[in-house]
């Protein structure tokens, strides 16, 4: 008895140290997000050991680290939450003496709104959320929301949706006519409110696995992203990814380094790392979504380079939306239409 | 004798009932079992025998990670939770009422009635608290968080094991002018063995099911497999997924198998 | 007298460590929750230190989202409300209905032979909730194993919808608290004199008349231990209709999550929490009472 109190005494201290000792980064990154291969490519290098957790909300990851003593290093927030994160103070300037290679980020991703000329942020992936159908049972026009919001008949009942409030809130929103995901037009939302009361009916789930229900044909249609829907139709030719052209969100996760990071340095170096081409290429390889970075094209799987859920058509282009955080008012609303949606 | 006894308790359909329930009860892990050693990637279409998933398991640092997690806070969780479980039932057991039992029992059983969600809440709101004001994010709190949770099933046992004891075994050791620590060291204790070691297997496999408290304390680098397999949620859920739940299982299993093996001596 | 309080402080010292620990992480903290019920929602999640009543307010009432100052009874609430406690009463039902006849034929089994039975219903329980969830999510999913058999062998064409209904959600509850019901009720059974089964059947009372005025009365405070430790769960549900749910319809658990994420709303959280005790304490109480009262007619 009193050996097992001394060995757990010790574990428990010895694992206390583990965290805090040198060689060690802690990423806090969406759930199946982080390709095994690029973690282990840099241990392999540097020496320094990866812990990753998953988080599965923007929400939850800013709360969590906002109440501080979290212990994490790095984590990847979305484009519309990086402004939040920037104004509270939780980043700290990516250090240009380790971070060398900012320039391999492409041109198009080097100034954006949330974070002009990359002081504290690093692509990570980005992607859309459009429309998958099973175009042998549907061979209608798939570059509409209508076909999940106001379902035709052969789509009824076979339909999933993710269950994100931001994004669904988004495509109907922009269904309905509106074009700020956070409009406080009251007219929008109402439609918004009606039109997904009425079409819930339709829906078969509101769930997140689901790249093999589509491919066996246990789904026909759904709200999804871009990269999942790749997989599904890699398992099978019939299913195609649609891009609402009233809009649909466009959004890309970026890596950080948190203010209160314990191990800033090694995390610099994996920002760092992530930027290299062939390592950037492994998030992609991993989670089938483009990443931003010049030259990663090459070390990317073949199926990825003109796959029509990587490559948006000329036409589309321009109804993809980048969205910024909601008021508190307005997020209310959202998560009230969302609960009464989900009741 | 026999046949009275049968026509007594036997009610017509019972049997065919109960089977049922046992199929119900056992298919689904059999299933699961059977499939992770599939050749194929389907759940319902058998393609050849197969380790690859094994294999794949076990090349998969974070699964190992996970893993090695889960088994580390489980022992740990369920070590100190026997430690104070058993003080606890020497505390309770074998004695007339006392001022504050109840609500002794009532909070030793607590964690058994409130719903997990409405404790992970507390703890989230409460551990995040802590973190801000120490900066400490270890283990500490998964454990603490874990240990609470395993201390009624750490506690059955072992004072159900005292109950029956035989209380003349210590007077007999206090007659031979034996102090009490030295009746609890070489009586007592040796006696309670058997309902120590239930109530440790108890926890341990208690504390490898948490799953919500864990998600809602977990900080960095602490999911352990159950958090780690609900993230899973979010991607096709592969034949890798039910060796990793077939290994647990076994281990489960094993564990189970002992503690009844260990029970039942007693009953003897 | 001195030497009684002596061995009470004993007593106390002995439990001590265990208290501590179960107030610290179980019991404390639930505190914390009611505090945080009457607080005001942070910016993105969190809390602000300002009295309000607004979570409180907010589990039964709403607003109208478009003209707020009509006040009506939350709907969207008090139906997930009504399913949690729906779901969690049938899930109950469905364990005392296929757990008695369970229960009874273990408890007629030879005696050497009923520890491996118990055994064998034990197992399910101790391996991890989430694996056997997901377990019968392989069973029941559209290209599962039932589906897939029952169209190989031609008795249907399509398969069956199964996941993400209220049936796979009764059924996977059923199927993981199943054991919890069983063990409390052969307690129980193991405890019953067959004496007085007989002496039933000796005054030539019916099988069902001896089920009904002779075994159940006997076995009552099995069914209502294994009621309590089965509603308890089921009403706290959280994976369950996370997963075979398919999130198209939300239990209490889940909508409490959703406040704590995505909502940002943690007084609410919090106070739907409370809620959810609430309900928790009232079940235990009425049952209790319940019993005690239906304890004093048997011995009559």
């Amino acid at each position: 008895m009193k050996k097992t109190l001394t060995v757990s005494l010790v574990a428990l201290l010895a694992s206390g140290a583990m965290a805090k000792a040198e060689g060690v980064l802690n990423l806090y990154n969406w759930g199946n997000y982080t390709s095994p291969e690029l973690i282990e490519r840099f241990t392999e290098e540097t020496g320094i050991q990866v812990t990753v957790t998953d988080f599965d909300s923007n929400d939850t990851a800013l709360a969590r680290i906002r109440q501080g003593g979290h212990g994490f290093d790095i984590v990847v927030p979305s484009d519309t939450y990086i402004p939040v994160w920037i104004e509270e103070g939780l980043f700290q300037p990516l250090d240009p003496e380790i971070v060398t290679d900012r320039g391999n980020i492409a041109p198009q991703w080097l100034d954006v709104d949330y974070d002009q000329g990359r002081e504290y942020t690093v692509p990570w992936a980005w992607g859309t959320t459009g429309i998958i159908v099973n175009t042998s049972v549907y061979g209608g026009d798939i570059n509409t929301a209508g076909v999940i919001f106001e379902p035709p008949e052969e789509l009824r009942g076979r339909i999933n949706v993710i269950p994100e409030m931001s994004d669904v809130m988004s495509l109907a929103i922009y269904h309905v006519g509106g074009t700020d995901r956070c409009t406080d037009d009251m007219d929008v939302l109402r439609q918004v409110r009606d039109m997904l009361m009425e079409a819930k009916p339709h829906w078969l789930a509101l769930d997140y696995g689901t790249v093999d229900s589509y491919a066996a044909g246990d789904l026909d249609a759904g709200i999804y992203w871009n990269g999942a829907s790749m997989r599904a139709r890699l398992q099978n030719d019939d299913l195609a990814y649609g891009y609402p052209r009233a809009g649909y969100p466009l959004w890309m996760d970026n890596a950080a380094v948190l203010a209160d990071a314990q191990n800033p340095e090694n995390a610099m170096r994996f920002m760092n790392f992530i930027l290299q081409p062939e390592n950037a290429a492994l998030i992609s390889n991993f989670a089938r979504y483009a990443n931003g970075i010049t030259g990663s094209e090459a070390y990317m799987d073949e199926v990825m380079r003109d796959a029509p859920e990587i490559v948006v058509p000329d036409d589309l282009i321009g109804a993809g939306r980048f969205g910024q955080p909601c008021s508190e008012e307005i997020n209310d609303i959202h998560t009230q239409i969302w609960t009464e949606l989900l009741q | 004798m026999f046949r009275r006894s049968y026509s007594v308790s036997h009610l017509p359909g019972f049997g065919f009932v109960a089977i049922l329930t046992f199929l119900m009860l056992y298919l689904p892990i059999l299933v699961l079992v059977i499939f992770s050693f599939n050749a194929g990637v389907s759940q319902s279409i058998w393609e050849g025998f197969s380790l690859q998933w094994y294999e794949a398991a076990f090349r998969n640092r974070q699964v190992r990670d996970v893993s090695i997690r889960s088994l580390w806070l489980a022992a740990t969780a369920a070590g100190i939770a026997t430690m104070v479980a058993t003080l606890a039932a020497l505390g309770t057991t074998r004695t007339g009422r006392f001022p504050g039992q109840t609500m002794i029992y009532a909070l030793i059983n607590q964690p058994l009635m409130v719903p997990e969600v409405v404790t992970g809440v507390a703890l989230l709101i409460f551990v995040a608290a802590i973190k801000v004001q120490t900066g400490y994010t270890g283990m500490g709190y998964l454990v603490a968080a874990h240990t609470a949770f395993c201390i009624p099933f750490a506690y059955l046992p072992i004072r159900a094991r005292l109950e029956t004891m035989d209380i003349n075994l210590e007077r007999a050791a206090a007659d031979l002018y034996a102090t009490p620590l030295q009746a609890f060291r070489y009586i007592t204790l040796p006696l309670l063995v058997p309902g120590i070691l239930a109530g440790f297997m108890l926890g341990f496999v208690i504390s490898l099911d948490t799953v919500v408290i864990t998600e809602f304390v977990k900080s960095a680098g602490q999911d352990t497999l159950p958090t780690y397999m609900l993230g899973q949620l979010r991607r096709t859920v592969t034949p890798e997924m039910n060796a990793i739940a077939t290994l647990f299982l076994a281990l489960s299993l094993m564990i189970v198998t002992a503690f009844f093996l260990i029970t039942r001596k007693r009953g003897a | 007298m001195a030497e009684q309080r002596e061995s009470h402080l004993w007593k106390w010292l002995l439990c001590t460590p265990a208290l501590l620990v179960l107030v610290l992480a179980a019991s404390g903290p639930l505190f914390i929750v009611l505090a945080y019920s009457f607080l005001t929602p942070g910016t993105m999640g969190g809390v602000r230190w300002e009295f309000s009543t607004e979570g409180w307010f907010r589990v039964f009432l709403q607003r109208d989202i478009f003209d707020p100052d009509e006040v009506r009874w939350n709907q969207a609430h008090l139906t997930i409300f009504w399913r949690s406690i729906s779901l969690s009463l049938q899930t109950t039902i469905i364990c005392a209905v296929l757990g008695f006849p369970t229960a009874w034929f273990i408890a007629t089994r030879p005696p050497h032979r009923r520890a491996l039975w118990l055994f064998l219903i034990t197992i399910p329980f101790w391996t991890n909730l989430l694996i056997r969830t997901f377990a019968i999510q392989e069973l029941i999913r559209n290209n599962g194993t039932i589906n897939t058999l029952l169209m190989r062998t031609g008795i249907i064409d399509s398969p069956i919808q199964m996941m993400f209904t209220d049936f796979a959600v009764l059924l996977g509850m059923a199927y993981v608290f199943m054991p919890l019901m069983v063990l409390p009720l052969y307690a129980a059974m193991d405890k019953l004199d067959f004496r007085l089964v007989e002496a039933g059947y000796d005054l030539y009372a019916s099988r069902i008349k001896v089920l009904w005025y002779v075994i159940l009365p006997l076995v009552k405070p099995g069914f209502i231990a294994g009621s309590i430790l089965v509603f308890i769960p089921s009403i706290g549900a959280y994976v369950t209709p996370r997963v075979l749910g398919g999130g198209r319809t939300m239990m209490l658990g889940n909508l409490i999550a959703l406040q704590f994420g995505q909502g940002r709303n943690w007084p609410l959280g919090a106070a739907l929490a409370v809620v959810m005790l609430v309900i928790v304490v009232t079940t235990l109480v009425l049952y209790l009472r319940w019993a005690n009262r239906e304890g004093g007619q048997v011995r009559v």
